[in-house]
Parts: C-alpha cells; sequence; structure tokens
C-alpha cells in the first residue's frame, strides 16, 4: 500500500466540502503520490470516486482507519 | 361529471346493499374498468389502495407470502423506489433472503446480471418500469422473458410510467400511484394478473377483494380514474412536446454550465424527466436558490433531503450524489419556462460556486 503524501481531516464536513477540500489540496502533491481523505459523511464514498473520473484522477481505493472512518485514497495523475 | 357523481354518492359504503350503495359500486366498477384498461389488465386484476408505496408494500410482500413454500429469495434492483426497498428490507429482517441487482452509470439494469440473480428458490422479481430519479427505462420485457421462462413471478412498479409513456408487458404484479399521473393522493393501485400466486400479508378484510383493507375514499378513486383517463388521450402528443423540452435542457445545461453531469440514459427515457449534478454544489442551496426564481424541482441530493444518507439511486450508479437537480416537466410547463430556467442556472451556480470557493477548482 502507498504511503500518503497527505492526509487531509474531512471528518464532521458534509458534501460537498470532503470533495471541495480534495480538488483544492491534491496540488500539493507530486503527480504520482497519494492523497488521502479522511471522510464520515457517506456520501464522499461516492463523490471521490466519481470527482475523479470527471478530473481525470486516480481512485485508488478507501480503508477505514483505527476509529473506523474511511480515508479515500486518491493518486494525482495531472 | 365523475367527481360531482362522486361528491353525491361518495359516501355511500360500494358493499353495501342499499341505493345509494349500488350507485356507489357502479361508479367504483367504472372507474375500475377504466384504470384496467389503462394498465392493460382485466378489471378484476385491479385492486384501489390508500397509495402507491402501499401497492407496492402489498405486492412485494403479498407475492412472497404466497409462494414461500417455493423458497424466500426476494430479487430487487437497487434502483427500486424506496417504497419496494423498505418491503424487500422487511422481508430481509424477517429472515427473508435479498439479492439487489446493480445498475450501470446511466442508472439501467443488464438483463444479463438480473437473470444470475435468478435462483431456484426465487420466490418474486421486482423491477421498476422507469427510474424515479433520473428517468433511465428499464429493460422490463427482457426481464420478464427470463422471469417466465424461470417461472419467477415479476412485480414491475410502473408509478413512473403511467400516464406517460406506454406500458411494458409481462409482468405479474404491477403497481402504480394515481398522484404520478395528475390524479389525487390518496389512490394506489394494485395489479395482480389472474393466476398469480398472491396472498394478503395483512389482517383478513373484505375490501377490494381482500387484497387492499379499508373503505375506499370513493371520490379520490373516481377522479384518480377520470384523470389517468384524461392523461391517456393526451399522453402521446404530451411525451413528445415534453421530449423536445428534455432534449434542449439536456444538450444545453452541459454547454451553459461547467462541471455538471447529466444523469441517466440519454436515448432509453421517459420524457419528461431530466436529472444532473453540479459539481462542487450544495443541492440544498441550489433548490432554494432555484425555488426562489420560482423553479420547484427535486433533488436526490443527500444535503437536500431530510435523511443524512445519499440517494441510494445515485450510489448505485456512480455519480456525484451532490448537487443534484431533478427536474419534472408537466402539461403546464412551455418553451418559455424552459429557456428562463436555462439562463437563470448558471449564474446561479457560478455564484454557488464563488460562495464556497470553488470557482477554480
Amino acid at each position: 500500500m502507498t504511503e500518503p503524501a497527505l492526509t487531509i481531516d474531512a471528518t464532521g464536513r458534509r458534501c460537498p466540502l470532503p470533495v471541495l477540500d480534495l480538488a483544492r489540496r491534491i496540488g500539493e502533491v507530486a503527480v504520482g503520490d497519494v492523497v488521502a481523505v479522511r471522510a464520515d459523511d457517506p456520501a464522499a464514498a461516492t463523490d471521490i470516486p466519481a470527482w475523479c473520473r470527471m478530473r481525470q484522477q486516480e481512485y485508488v481505493g478507501s480503508e477505514p482507519d483505527a476509529a473506523g472512518v474511511p480515508a479515500y485514497l486518491v493518486r494525482r495523475l495531472r | 361529471m365523475a367527481l360531482q357523481a362522486a361528491v353525491d354518492d361518495g359516501w355511500a359504503d360500494p358493499d353495501r346493499l342499499y341505493r345509494a350503495g349500488r350507485r356507489a359500486r357502479l361508479l367504483l366498477e367504472t372507474a375500475r374498468e377504466a384504470v384496467a384498461a389503462a394498465l392493460g389488465a382485466r378489471p378484476d386484476e385491479i385492486s384501489f389502495c390508500s397509495s402507491g408505496t402501499t401497492a407496492a408494500h402489498l405486492a412485494v410482500l403479498g407475492a412472497l407470502l404466497a409462494r414461500q413454500r417455493t423458497g424466500r429469495h426476494l430479487v430487487v434492483s437497487a434502483v427500486e423506489h424506496s417504497a419496494v426497498l423498505a418491503a424487500a428490507r422487511w422481508h430481509a429482517d424477517g429472515g427473508g433472503e435479498l439479492t439487489t441487482v446493480g445498475v450501470d452509470r446511466t442508472g439501467r439494469v443488464d438483463p444479463a446480471a438480473y437473470a444470475a440473480a435468478l435462483r431456484a428458490d426465487t420466490a418474486l422479481a421486482s423491477l421498476q418500469s422507469a427510474n424515479h430519479e433520473v428517468g433511465t427505462l428499464q429493460p422490463v420485457a427482457e426481464v420478464a422473458a427470463t422471469c417466465r421462462e424461470r417461472g419467477v413471478p415479476l412485480h414491475v412498479d410502473a408509478a413512473q410510467s403511467v400516464g406517460r409513456v406506454p406500458l411494458p408487458g409481462g409482468w405479474d404484479l404491477l403497481t402504480a400511484s394515481a398522484r404520478k399521473w395528475g390524479g389525487p393522493a390518496g389512490v394506489g393501485v394494485l395489479a395482480v394478473r389472474a393466476g398469480t400466486r398472491w396472498r394478503s400479508p395483512l389482517p383478513e378484510d373484505e375490501h377490494e377483494g381482500g387484497r387492499a383493507p379499508g373503505t375506499l375514499s370513493l371520490p379520490l378513486v373516481l377522479a384518480a380514474a377520470a384523470a389517468l383517463q384524461a392523461r391517456a388521450d393526451e399522453q402521446a402528443a404530451e411525451a413528445e412536446r415534453s421530449s423536445v423540452l428534455v432534449e434542449r435542457i439536456r444538450r444545453e445545461v452541459p454547454r451553459r454550465v461547467p462541471d455538471v453531469e447529466l444523469l441517466g440514459d440519454a436515448e432509453r427515457r421517459l420524457p419528461h424527466l431530466v436529472a444532473f449534478s453540479c459539481l462542487y454544489v450544495a443541492g440544498e442551496a441550489l433548490l432554494t436558490e432555484l425555488d426562489r426564481a420560482g423553479f420547484s424541482v427535486s433533488s436526490g441530493s443527500s444535503c437536500s433531503a431530510s435523511a443524512l444518507t445519499p440517494s441510494h439511486v445515485l450510489e448505485a450508479m456512480g455519480v456525484l450524489t451532490h448537487g443534484n437537480v431533478r427536474l419534472s416537466l408537466h402539461a403546464g410547463v412551455t418553451e418559455a419556462d424552459v429557456a428562463r430556467f436555462l439562463d437563470l442556472l448558471p449564474p446561479i451556480v457560478d455564484r454557488l460556486r464563488r460562495v464556497a470557493g470553488a470557482q477554480d477548482l
């Protein structure tokens, strides 16, 4: 598993805010690196992969942390 | 005429033998014949109940109950109306088995995937005629043919299609809601094909041939039947008219608003319904702005619904669940209304994106 170069904490933020957080900050990592977005809004599970599709970024998958909050992993492609 | 007669005689119980009761019975049976004709059914296959939701619950649970010796397996699509999904969950919570068939990005079920979900112990399959959030028509004819081959009864939730488009055949149970075809709220229709096994999941009651409990509101049923008959006469012309407007919206919205995802099948769709999602926009804010501008639109966005979960339809499709707008065009919507909508939408979305700091993302 690739270590995320950046972890964004979007817990407690409702849609579309987690996606906005991701869009604002993905430029902080190098192309090829992975960003993790921690989000507890269930809409993020659909909206983050959909954003990746619309923005030609790679959705890697999601994994829950120790507290059970999913972290959505996105690889910057462009 | 029908309404006045209903108001005059609607107090009477159609099951009673006094004169007003007999007249009420006559009116009720006339309404039943009219609805049966519109649905491609026989009058004795039609029961009225209090809502489309109740009709769906009765269809699903009653068909499952009647076939429990065959098995307790139910197949539904992931994008059914919540009434069908709630009945399915109820069944599963009671120890029944449930298979949910996914959809593609347009919200359409793959007939082969649906066929693969059927088993020897499948008691019922359920598939909507068209999706209520994105308008995609489902391959009911193909799925019905497979179900017939496999001996599995098929329930079709036709709430979105009745009075709008020709109905698919091949169903064993069909449900609809008068409110959706321009009739009053408070009338649902349950059609059970002659020879299809069905048993009431509710305590015994004599009304509607034992299919739907309680005395009907005769005035509402008559108004529902009259509305459906009126709709049937205009259905083809209205479908043509609204389809042109919807095509214009589907063409123009992505042209005028950046980062919009058009939802649903471009061709195989309801003529009057169009839905899209705007990236980075909160659905509730968008609906509030559109409402202020005089447009009563809906949304499947989690942010706009009372529930805190995203739309199960948009989730199953894998499309943006936020910033969602659904337009349902009624007969009164004109070209000028659509033009005004298309002019107003871009600055509203632009403003909301600016407020959110999303204009350059």
